[in-house]
């Protein structure tokens, strides 16, 4: 018997976040009206954090596969092919909307999230970075948000055991009602010993196991996919509480019943629960599932088959067990302290059934519950060109050395230490390039092969062209990987954006995906996971659009890495790429000039390819000493960094006639920093000329000072100070 | 060398220890789970590693220092026999009462992740013997609960008794209690037994062992214990 109270009105469809034409086209899929459950699962799996309705269509046009990926998006994480037998297998994640919430559970749960997706494909979590965006420094949030951001990252990755090895922050004022917390993990395979969502057999036990569920989280991907009004902090409840111990022991136990063959499919209970593990498994095995809630270990009393669908508690996972496995899988939970009950069979009916106290409160077709879900082809306007600035468009009274010192010390550019010590970045003892460099490089096993990791967007790019912007991001990833001697070989996206139902927003969002499709096809750097976050937004107003990526890449021999740092004095200095002079969108446009406008700077993928091939093969051939990519800030600020890595001055001038500013604080695209090998800069010089790479002396290293063409020089180490002491100095103050 | 590593639920540098305990010290290393009651046959040196024991939950160690393994690794360490406990270890090793004193959270009230200089007290422990007395080391700590502290009369005690094992120290190896990482009284990073055969630290030695990953000067603690132990077999 279906029960037919309370009664769905148009008030409670509303409340559940689904259009009235939705509604209507869940009516005619079921025939009648649906029971509250049913309301719950269907608001559940097609709410747009669930379902990508308004972002499926364009997803589909991103490059996926190459000769290295095993799996691409559509299941957990991604599983690229490292050699040897082994898989990196990575995806990023969003926790934006509960971070600003409840920052501390909210970014704990997102690491605890991207955990679960990496460890349920039976992949042991080796890494994990982040990127994170927050409001205006001197909003009154931003301190405690950033505090509790970071304590919470580092509250769970650090006791459940993985080392936090990168990320990067950004501040901006259109972050101020709606931070960014994307949390990213990398775990490690056996190539085939991967597991997948994907029920199989009829009749097979469903078990739940980990942790108990309680009333947590309940509607939170609801919550997710909608705008923040006022009434933001009265969504607290939405929020769920991470338990990073019983994450830890669930992964434990997990590897060890995948290890003993026990397990034919697995997928974890991360957004909207049980509704969307279950189903999923069941509409990707092409069965149907039925569930008993009366076994569901229960936290609290009186739960409703309601509430239980829809809880987000965290730490649980579902599994369908191999035949006569049950007893042996069961021992492995019990022996580390964690529930394990069977909740349900696999069917042959392609039906979700849901019974509860003898009750069967929900009944509906498992497939449609997840193919059938709207899809949008959201209409769009492409964001407006903007003017071009040249260097004489931007003048400017400042000099080098006063830019330069208070660029490093500004929230964008000022070092990071005060978050990435908080973050156990050495546990499990791999870790050969720790945060602060370009890319962490992470030992695979016993060496030599290393991965590299990075995460990198533009925010203000992508605003000003987000066609460009989305090139850039997977350029500055490409290039952070290639800097430390890596090839790149994948990477995760993680987009976020405001409202998708607004043309200007959904044209950006449209822009930057064309964007980070054209640059991995040029790249060879596909996407192989992801996650979209719609509905950045607080009282109307979007954030910057903000597509992260999350690069991986490989190094066969960790002793040919490389740092950025300057190594030993009397090494010239050279820039890699061609120098423009570009200062449209550039930090020093927005910090120095205080004016956010112009063009950013354009991609050249093939430029980008070429240049970084090139210093990739310096990298591996031992011609340079230290290499940097030239990001934020341009070209003199890459060389500030790489002084202050090595403790180590140096004299630089640009022997051109642009105008100094232009030239030393433009972002102009694949550029790099080497210094050259003791006696190589000949070598260097002739293949750059022989390989069509431009290349151009812009100093030597030495001294303990940066000496400045026709301007003061600066101590590196007060330098230093102040790009150290920014960050610890606000977090201390009160506002 | 026969190695037995704790594995309590929530410890997570097991493998660190382990392989350190491996590839410096030569050592045969079992994992024992806490629920057991016995140590393996012949056990030399039991170590309690890195972690949140139950999730650090009600005090850092505190349960685990009442697990059923602590029975036997009490009757070792009162037989003499070598114990080390880092981070969570050292916390539990206060827990069980085997090490006075308590591991309270950070002056700052902040998870610390850092390289630090550590000056070595003495250099003719079972655990130090490879390194030079007032040697400056650098070792990584990861704690968010290691400001070490006791009772007036303890710290003098320990103080007077040489059994201060290291200390946070500056790049000029003095020691400057408001300069430390975590406010420990003294500077205290770790403390010997009465009997110099417990020993609890904070930092990780076992997390600089390698020269490809980075420094390698925790190896002289396992170089330290591989001699010991060949000596007094």
């Amino acid at each position: 018997m279906i029960p037919n109270t309370p009664r769905i009105t148009p008030e409670l469809v509303a409340e559940h976040g689904l259009k009235a034409d939705e509604y209507q086209r869940f009516l005619e899929l079921i025939g009648r009206e649906p029971t509250i459950t049913e309301l719950g699962i269907v608001s559940a799996m097609w709410n747009e954090h669930c379902s990508y309705k308004s972002s499926k269509v364009w997803l589909r046009t991103l490059p996926t596969s190459g000769p290295r990926v095993i799996q691409g998006p559509g299941e957990n994480a991604g599983v690229v092919d490292i050699g040897d037998g082994l898989a990196v297998v990575f995806k990023m994640e969003s926790h934006n909307h509960p971070s600003f919430i409840e920052p501390y559970q909210g970014a704990g749960t997102g690491v605890g999230g991207i955990l679960r997706d990496v460890f349920t494909m039976g992949a042991r979590p080796i890494a994990a970075l982040n990127a994170l965006r927050f409001g205006n420094c001197h909003h009154p949030r931003t301190r405690q948000l950033l505090a509790g951001v970071v304590a919470g990252i580092g509250g769970y990755g650090n006791s459940f055991g993985v080392p936090t090895v990168g990320g990067s922050i950004g501040f901006h004022g259109r972050y101020n009602g709606n931070i960014l917390v994307n949390a990213m993990a990398v775990g490690l395979a056996k190539t085939d010993e991967i597991f997948y969502a994907a029920a199989a057999g009829v009749g097979r036990s469903i078990v739940y196991l980990g942790s108990k569920t309680g009333r947590d989280g309940i509607h939170g991907a609801t919550m997710a996919s909608a705008e923040f009004g006022a009434d933001a902090e009265e969504k607290r409840p939405t929020v769920q509480v991470g338990d990073p111990f019983a994450e830890k022991l669930l992964l434990e136990a997990c590897l060890e019943i995948m290890k003993a063959g026990c397990v034919v499919a697995i997928q974890d209970m991360g957004a909207a629960g049980l509704t969307c593990s279950a189903v999923e498994m069941g509409a990707k095995g092409d069965l149907g599932v039925e569930l008993n809630l009366d076994a569901v270990p229960c936290r609290e009393t009186g739960m409703s088959a309601y509430e239980m669908m829809l809880s987000e508690s965290q730490e649980r996972m579902l599994m369908v067990i191999a035949d006569g496995k049950e007893a042996e899988a069961e021992a492995i939970f019990k022996k580390w302290g964690l529930d394990f009950a069977v909740v349900g069979k696999t069917t042959d009916t392609l039906r979700f059934v849901v019974k509860h106290k003898g009750v069967v409160e929900a009944d509906l077709p498992i497939k449609e519950l997840g193919d059938e879900a709207p899809e949008y082809y959201r209409p769009f306007n492409e964001t407006p060109e903007r003017p071009v600035l040249t260097p004489a468009d931007v003048p400017t009274s400042v000099t080098l050395a006063d830019a330069l010192e208070q660029m490093l010390s500004s929230p964008d550019l000022c070092s990071k230490r005060w978050v990435w010590e908080q973050y156990d970045h050495l546990i499990l003892g791999n870790t050969v390039q720790k945060p602060g460099g370009d890319a962490a490089v992470v030992r695979i096993e016993e060496g030599p092969k290393a991965l590299a990791l990075t995460t990198d967007v533009t925010p203000r790019y992508c605003e000003a062209d987000p066609f460009e912007g989305g090139k850039q991001a997977v350029a500055e990833a490409w290039r952070n990987l290639t800097a430390v001697g890596a090839t790149p070989i994948a990477v995760t996206d993680n987009l976020n954006f405001g409202n998708p139902e607004k043309p200007d927003t959904m044209g950006q969002f449209v822009g930057c995906v064309k964007g980070i499709g054209a640059a991995c096809e040029a790249l060879d750097f596909p996407v192989v996971s992801g996650n979209v976050s719609l509905y950045n937004e607080t009282n109307g107003k979007g954030i910057l659009p903000t597509p992260t990526i999350g690069g991986v890449g490989l190094i066969d021999d960790l002793s040919k890495t490389m740092t950025l740092a300057f190594k030993a004095a009397g090494e010239p200095i050279y820039v890699i790429g061609k120098t423009e002079g570009w200062l449209g969108a550039s930090i020093y446009l927005g910090l120095i000039c205080e004016r956010e406008e112009g063009a950013p700077p354009p991609v050249d993928l093939v430029a980008e390819k070429r240049n970084g091939d090139f210093v990739r093969a310096l990298i591996l051939d031992g011609l340079v000493s230290a290499a940097h990519d030239v990001s934020d800030g341009g070209l003199l600020v890459a060389v500030a960094e790489m002084a202050m890595a090595g403790n180590l001055g140096a004299a630089v001038d640009s022997h051109c006639n642009m105008a100094p500013h232009a030239f030393w604080f433009g972002e102009d695209q694949a550029r790099y920093v080497v210094t050259a090998a003791h006696g190589q800069g000949s070598e260097i010089v002739r293949r750059a000329e022989a390989a069509g790479v431009p290349v151009t002396k812009i100093g030597k290293t030495g001294g303990d000072r940066l000496i400045l063409p026709g301007d003061r020089s600066i101590f590196v180490e007060a330098l230093r100070d102040r790009h150290e002491t920014w960050l610890p100095i606000y977090m201390s103050s009160m506002s | 060398m026969k190695s037995a590593v704790i594995l309590f639920p929530g410890s997570n540098r097991e493998h660190d220890a382990a392989r350190a305990l491996k590839l410096v010290a030569g050592s045969n290393v079992n994992i024992v789970w806490h629920g057991e009651s016995e140590l393996p046959k012949h056990t030399d040196l039991v170590v309690l590693p890195g972690g949140f024991s139950y999730g650090d939950y009600l005090r850092c160690g505190a349960i685990a220092a009442r697990a059923n393994i602590m029975g036997a690794v009490r009757a070792h360490a009162e037989k003499g026999g070598l114990v080390l406990g880092i981070c969570n270890g050292f916390q539990i090793l206060c827990e069980a009462g085997l090490l006075p004193g308590v591991l309270v959270r950070n002056a700052k009230l902040r998870f610390v992740c850092r390289e630090v200089f550590l000056r070595v007290e003495r250099a003719d422990t079972a655990f130090t013997r490879a390194y030079r007395k007032n040697e400056l080391l650098r070792i990584p700590i990861a704690h968010g609960e290691g400001n070490y502290t006791a009772d007036e009369t303890t710290i003098k005690q320990l103080e007077a008794e040489g059994r201060v094992a290291f200390r946070y120290a500056r790049a000029d190896g003095q020691i400057d209690q408001a300069d430390g990482p975590n406010g420990a009284i003294n500077g205290i990073a770790g403390i010997y037994s009465e009997k110099l055969n417990v020993l609890g630290m904070m930092p990780h030695p076992e997390n600089n062992i390698e020269a490809q990953i980075g420094r390698t000067d925790g190896r002289g603690l396992f170089e330290s214990l591989a001699a010991a132990l060949k000596a007094a077999a």
